[in-house]
Formats: structure tokens, C-alpha cells, sequence
């Protein structure tokens, strides 16, 4: 915007004012009416939905749901969509960083006069782009529930080895499940595909004691699974057991 | 020849006008009630000159065309306000410890009067709120609103955002429930891979390199106290411009000089 189209802006808008009507009563009279139904909505809320409290927090708790609340589900979706690791900071601080720095600096970058929406191409168009990813990953987020139940034929190496093998791969399975891995891994069929990486296969890239190492001291955003390790050593031997066992 | 009529003479001419500032307005006990009043006015208003500024932010005007989608604002810091007084409520039975955040929510919800309605209040409030926040934002986008001269209120209006974000992601935990424990752990490690200052601010946030006995009330002053205060002194401001530049008039409305003022012109042309 040039001095000429600030001057044209300012003049334009003082005759709008001018022919406008007083902020009081007509715009507060507006905006209780909408306070009114604002505050219907969340009484209304309150009433139908409640405040049910889930079960107390338990740090070693081996059956939980890392979910945010709703609207950050797409920054959580976001978390899956970029899959490589090396990318992962990424997509967890860098894209949601990036697009809050081109928010904030908006009106520095676009300067154009032009107000009307249709006669900003540009502007419209990545708006709605932005309004549509948004609704989308949210839907995303909404529709997957962590799975908890992880189905994975046994290996024939564990089959081999006796019915004990059996028992522990099927119980150190049942743990995995049950500790939301699948929120984030995949698991053959099972589980979400981001953003932590696929263990389908995971035996056959890591050692047991890497895959120990790993769950005790992961790299962000994994949680650690130190205080299952210390609060039952053995469905933790069970879950390192059944995903060293993954070939 | 027409007579002019004489004018009628006074009904009394014996009783003189009642003296200023002497019994306005109703006689009586209400007579005398909205004098108290309006001299308790005078009095403040000597000592602080709030009423010019009061006149000027009630009395501006709104440009013309101005419609429903311009009451967006106003119903987030509305929102907001319900948050403030459901949250006060909350916090006079709410403890902040580990150990016995949880037992006092089950506290409100099953023993404080009317204590699950006020939580539930605040919990969809902020849904709402958030819903608000946005939808206010996208009007401003798509009307162009941010351009100048409210560049500055633009770039308030994105922090405001991002607290009314911070706000929600703090009060997630407090609850301290399964849900929101773990999510408030995946959350703060998102934080930590963060670029330069990640690490440092999940360690701040988290009170400490491991989740804690004080993580919980360090959430609760952000919460309660430090994002709130930033958040009532930005929305101050963030009106005060509103109040200053105008509230804008939709885009497609084109400025039309009034009829008097062109036919002024044409006879002074």
C-alpha cells in the first residue's frame, strides 16, 4: 500500500463511519444478543455433556491414551502425516512454528490495498486451503482411536521354541497394546502410521538390549517406560520379548 | 384580515421557574436517590475524567454495513470472561497437588454444589472459546481487516491465539486423570524437539528433567495466573485499538459521499 491508497483508505473509511450508527446501543445491542447465545451454548454444553472424570493418573500404568484435546488433533495429525525420523522435528516444532511466524507477520508480507476476498486470489485460496487441512486432520484425529488390540501371527521361530515362547510373545503383545504403542507405531495391520516408526519388523533391525535401551530412554515425544520397568520387571521383559521377537 | 392569535397566558404567572439543580426529575425518595447518584458520578468523574473516555469508546461510530460477523470478537472475550469467573469458582475447591488434584475434582463433581455443572462450564467454555477465537480470526482474514491501519492489532490478536491455545494445552493436566497426564507427557516431549529453545522450555514446563511432584502446580500458576493476566492485558489493548481505529466495514461496501455534501459541491462548482 503506497501513501496515495493509505490516504484513499482512510478517507473512504471516515465517510463509512461517518454514515455509520453509534457503537452504543446498536453494536452492543449486536453483541449481547450473541453474548446470550454464547453463553446458552456452554450452559447447554455443560448440561448434556458434564465433566465426567476418567481414572486417576497413574505414571505406571500400562494402559493409557496420549490424545489432546480435540482442536490440537491437527498438529497431532500433523505428527503423522511426515514419516521419515530425521524429518520428525520437523513436522513436531518446525511446520507448526513456520506457520505461526508467517501468521504473526501476515500484514507485513501482504500489503496489497485490495480488501475483497474475491479480488485476492492468493490470499483466498491458501485461507481456505488452510481452513480445509485444518477440518480434515481434526476429522483424522477424531476418527482414530489408538487401537488396542495388536494382531500379529506368532513367528514360527517362537512356535518352535515351545508353548512357553507362545505364552510370553502373547502376553508381552497384550502389554504393547495395552501401553497405546499403536497410537503412534505400526504394527502389521494394527496401529497408526505415525509418527513414531513402523515395528512391524523391529527384531530384525534392533537387539533386545537396543529396543530395552530405547524404551527406557526414548527420544522425544516417546514416553519412557522406566517406571514400568521398575514397577513390573516382567511384563516390561515381556514387551522387550515380544518386540525383539518382531522379524 | 387575518388576526394573529394571541399566545395563551401563562397558567400561573405568580409561581416562578423552580430553581436549577433544585428537584428535577421525580419528587420524592427516587428524586433524591438519582441525585445521590448523579453527584456520586460527578464526584468520580472530577477526580478521574473517565467520562470523556467512556463517551468516546460507547459513543463512536460503527461504519455502516457492519453485520453479525463483527460480533465474533466481542463473544470471545465473553467466552473468556466465563472462563474467569467458572475458574475462580473452581479454584476455591481445587488443590494443585499431585497427590490431591485428583480427589479434589471428584470433590466438586460429587459433593460442591451445582460443582459439576460450574466444571463443565469451563471445560466446554473452552471449546467454545477456541471455536470463537478462531472463527473471529477467519473473519478477519477473509475481510482483509488486518491490513493497514490494524496491522499491530493483527499481530496482537495471533498472540492472544496462541495463549488461548497455551491456556487450554495448561489446564489439560489439571484435572490429573489418565487422559491428561499422558497427553500433557507427549505434549511437553513435543515441546522438547523443539528447535534452540525446545529442550529448555519442556524443562521449564515440567519443572525439572523428569515429570514431577511440582510439574502439576507450575501448570496450575500458568494456568490460573501468569497466561490469564498476559491474555486480560493484551485483549485490553487489542479493544483499545479496536476502540481507536474503528471496527472495519465489510470489504465489498464502497464509500459513498452523502447526498448533501455532493450538492454542496455542485453549487459551489
Amino acid at each position: 500500500m503506497n501513501k496515495k491508497q493509505k490516504e484513499q483508505y482512510l478517507r473512504d473509511y471516515g465517510t463509512l463511519k461517518s454514515q455509520g450508527k453509534p457503537f452504543f446501543p446498536y453494536a452492543v445491542a449486536k453483541d449481547s444478543a450473541m453474548a446470550v447465545v454464547v453463553m446458552a451454548v456452554i450452559v447447554a454444553m455443560a448440561i448434556v455433556l458434564g465433566a465426567e472424570l476418567g481414572p486417576k493418573a497413574d505414571p505406571t500404568s500400562t494402559t493409557y491414551t496420549p490424545r489432546p484435546e480435540w482442536y490440537f488433533f491437527f498438529l497431532f495429525e500433523l505428527l503423522k502425516v511426515i514419516k521419515a525420523p530425521a524429518l520428525v522435528p520437523l513436522a513436531t516444532i518446525g511446520v507448526p512454528t513456520i506457520c505461526l511466524i508467517l501468521l504473526f507477520l501476515l500484514p507485513f508480507y501482504d500489503r496489497g490495498a485490495e480488501r475483497r476476498p474475491e479480488r485476492r486470489p492468493i490470499a483466498t485460496t491458501a485461507g481456505i486451503f488452510v481452513v480445509c487441512a485444518m477440518g480434515y486432520l481434526t476429522y483424522l484425529g477424531a476418527s482414530a482411536g489408538p487401537p488396542t488390540q495388536i494382531d500379529i501371527p506368532i513367528p514360527t521361530n517362537i512356535a518352535s521354541q515351545g508353548p512357553e515362547a507362545v505364552t510370553n510373545f502373547k502376553a508381552g503383545s497384550q502389554v504393547v497394546a495395552q501401553s497405546g504403542c499403536a497410537a503412534c507405531h505400526q504394527f502389521g495391520e494394527n496401529g497408526n502410521s505415525g509418527p513414531g516408526p513402523a515395528l512391524t519388523k523391529i527384531g530384525a533391525r534392533l537387539p533386545a538390549q537396543a529396543i530395552q535401551r530405547t524404551l527406557l530412554n526414548p527420544s522425544a515425544p516417546m514416553p519412557s517406560f522406566s517406571a514400568l520397568s521398575e514397577e513390573s520387571p516382567e511384563q516390561f521383559a515381556q514387551m522387550v520379548g515380544f518386540l525383539a521377537a518382531l522379524k | 384580515m387575518a388576526k394573529l392569535k394571541l399566545p395563551a397566558a401563562p397558567s400561573n404567572p405568580l409561581s416562578s421557574p423552580k430553581r436549577p439543580g433544585k428537584d428535577y426529575g421525580p419528587s420524592g425518595g427516587l428524586g433524591h436517590a438519582g441525585e445521590a447518584g448523579a453527584s456520586a458520578v460527578d464526584w468520580i468523574d472530577e477526580r478521574t475524567s473517565l467520562s470523556g473516555g467512556l463517551r468516546w469508546a460507547m459513543f463512536r461510530k460503527v461504519p455502516k454495513g457492519t453485520n453479525w460477523f463483527y460480533t465474533l470478537g466481542s463473544s470471545t472475550m465473553f467466552a473468556f470472561l466465563s472462563q474467569a469467573v467458572t475458574g475462580v469458582f473452581l479454584a476455591m475447591y481445587y488443590d494443585p497437588s499431585a497427590t490431591r488434584a485428583y480427589a479434589s475434582i471428584q470433590y466438586i463433581n460429587n459433593e460442591v454444589f451445582l460443582g459439576e455443572f460450574v466444571h463443565g462450564m469451563h471445560r466446554w467454555g473452552s471449546s467454545v472459546m477456541v471455536i470463537l477465537i478462531f472463527l473471529h480470526m477467519a473473519r478477519t482474514f477473509f475481510f482483509g481487516a488486518y491490513k493497514y491501519p490494524r496491522e499491530l492489532n493483527w499481530v496482537i490478536g495471533v498472540a492472544l491465539l496462541v495463549m488461548t491455545m497455551t491456556m487450554s494445552f495448561s489446564g489439560y493436566l489439571l484435572p490429573f486423570d489418565q487422559r491428561s497426564y499422558w497427553a500433557t507427557i507427549v505434549g511437553v516431549n513435543i515441546n522438547g524437539t523443539g528447535p534452540l529453545v525446545g529442550p529448555y522450555l519442556s524443562e521449564f514446563l515440567r519443572a525439572g528433567p523428569y515429570f514431577g511432584a511440582t510439574t502439576l502446580s507450575r501448570f496450575y500458576a500458568i494456568h490460573m495466573l501468569m497466561v490469564p493476566g498476559a491474555i486480560a492485558a493484551l485483549m485490553g489493548f487489542h479493544l483499545y485499538l479496536v476502540a481507536k481505529l474503528g471496527t472495519t466495514a465489510p470489504p465489498w461496501v464502497k464509500a459513498k459521499p452523502s447526498e448533501e455534501l455532493s450538492e454542496e459541491k455542485v453549487t459551489v462548482g
